[in-house]
């Protein structure tokens, strides 16, 4: 029997079709189906952000929201400084805004410490540079690491103006003083970061340091809620953040 | 051909040599690994036969949904819902790994590396 071109490339279509419908079909109802959701008791937000008080001391070197931190994340210490993983931590004020600093600046400010951490910017540099996509921005606006993804290449840690990154260069786990038995570890060879409490967001809680802090140094809240607590602090004192003329738009304020 | 008489004895030994696993082990079924189920559950989040076959797609999809997309809850069987946490869900019911996870991994010789991060019951008493 002679076939034409035209009645063979109408099997192959139906065929084609034929071929795809199964998972097409898996797929809408899989949709439909839909097995997972979020916590209800998620804290809801848009765009968090953190709010760090540059006028309020911290008495006596109060270390409350390091070691809150550290304690919850199963963030080790490690005895080599070079092989620190940092999460939360102290710097100068000449270190943690340069060229902000100038010869007349307030002499208690300068000798303020400040406290840092991963300051989940709006364009952040380290998702752009991640070849595993390990790091990603939420749609509120937090820098995760997916640990399971991250291969160690620390383009990242490369790309983050801030040094918020830290690679876990040995085994971390002897080296963390109590374990938090709800938290993973790190595994040797990931790249980690401060995940402002995610896990601690999705069950209604606040970040763990702005909980922990006596002397309301810290403050958290969602931008984009215009009655929150940060947006009045933001109104009402002056704020400024880390390298803002790299553009990578962070999202830590420290109120001067 | 030349050497005939050598390759021969070469391709008998040979075949007998790679084969040697096959029929050593021929009608010895390994015995198959008793698991240990948890007592204070009688069921898990979905059915005994899913688990069996599936629980790595289960784990996988739950660590896809919580660390990418922020979804935390899992409705199971019966409308059941479940915290989608290796280390806190799946690991206080199956709270003896050495003799539920590791004897199956065991017997078909994979090892996920899994509790390189997350912690083990032993660690979490």
């Amino acid at each position: 029997m002679e076939r034409s071109r035209r009645s063979f490339l109408k099997i192959a279509g139906i065929s084609v079709l034929g071929v795809g419908a199964k998972p097409l079909s898996q797929a809408l109802a899989a949709a439909q189906g839909s097995k997972t959701g979020p916590d209800p008791r998620a804290l809801p937000g848009k765009r968090w952000a953190m709010v760090v008080d540059l006028k309020k001391p911290c008495p006596d070197n109060c270390r409350d929201c390091f070691e809150a931190c550290h304690k919850t994340h199963n963030v080790p210490s490690m005895p080599n400084p070079k092989d620190e993983v940092k999460w939360i931590w102290n710097e100068s004020f000449p270190h943690a805004f340069p060229g902000q600093e100038h010869d007349f600046l307030d002499e208690a400010l300068k000798k303020h410490p400040v406290i840092v951490l991963c300051n989940h910017c709006d364009n952040p540099p380290c998702v752009r540079v991640c070849p595993t996509k390990a790091t990603f921005k939420r749609e509120d606006g937090i820098v995760m690491m997916d640990y399971h993804r991250c291969i160690g290449c620390r383009f990242c840690m490369a790309g983050c103006p801030f040094g918020a990154r830290s690679l876990n260069w040995r085994d971390p786990r002897p080296f963390i003083k109590e374990l938090n038995k709800e938290f993973p570890t790190r595994t040797r060879g990931v790249v980690e970061k401060c995940n402002f409490c995610e896990e601690r967001l999705a069950k209604g809680q606040k970040p763990a340091c702005v909980e922990a802090c006596k002397e309301k140094v810290l403050f958290f809240g969602d931008l984009e809620d215009a009655g929150s607590e940060i947006r009045r602090l933001l109104k009402v004192r002056t704020a400024i953040r880390r390298k803002p003329q790299l553009g990578t738009m962070p999202q830590v304020y420290y109120l001067v | 051909m030349y050497n005939a008489g050598k390759i021969i004895i070469g391709l008998v030994v040979f075949v007998a040599l790679m084969t040697f696993p096959f029929w050593y082990n021929a009608g010895r079924a390994a015995v198959a690994p008793e698991l240990v189920l948890p007592t204070k559950e009688k069921q898990c989040v979905e059915s005994t036969s899913f688990m069996r076959a599936k629980h790595m797609e289960l784990i996988d999809e739950w660590r896809h949904a919580v660390v990418r997309e922020g979804q935390r809850i899992y409705v199971g069987l019966g409308g059941k819902k479940f915290d989608m946490s290796l280390q806190n869900t799946c690991m206080s019911c199956h709270n003896e790994k050495e003799k539920f996870c590791d004897r199956c991994h065991t017997y078909v010789a994979v090892s996920p590396n899994c509790w390189s991060c997350h912690l083990e019951p032993k660690e979490m008493k």
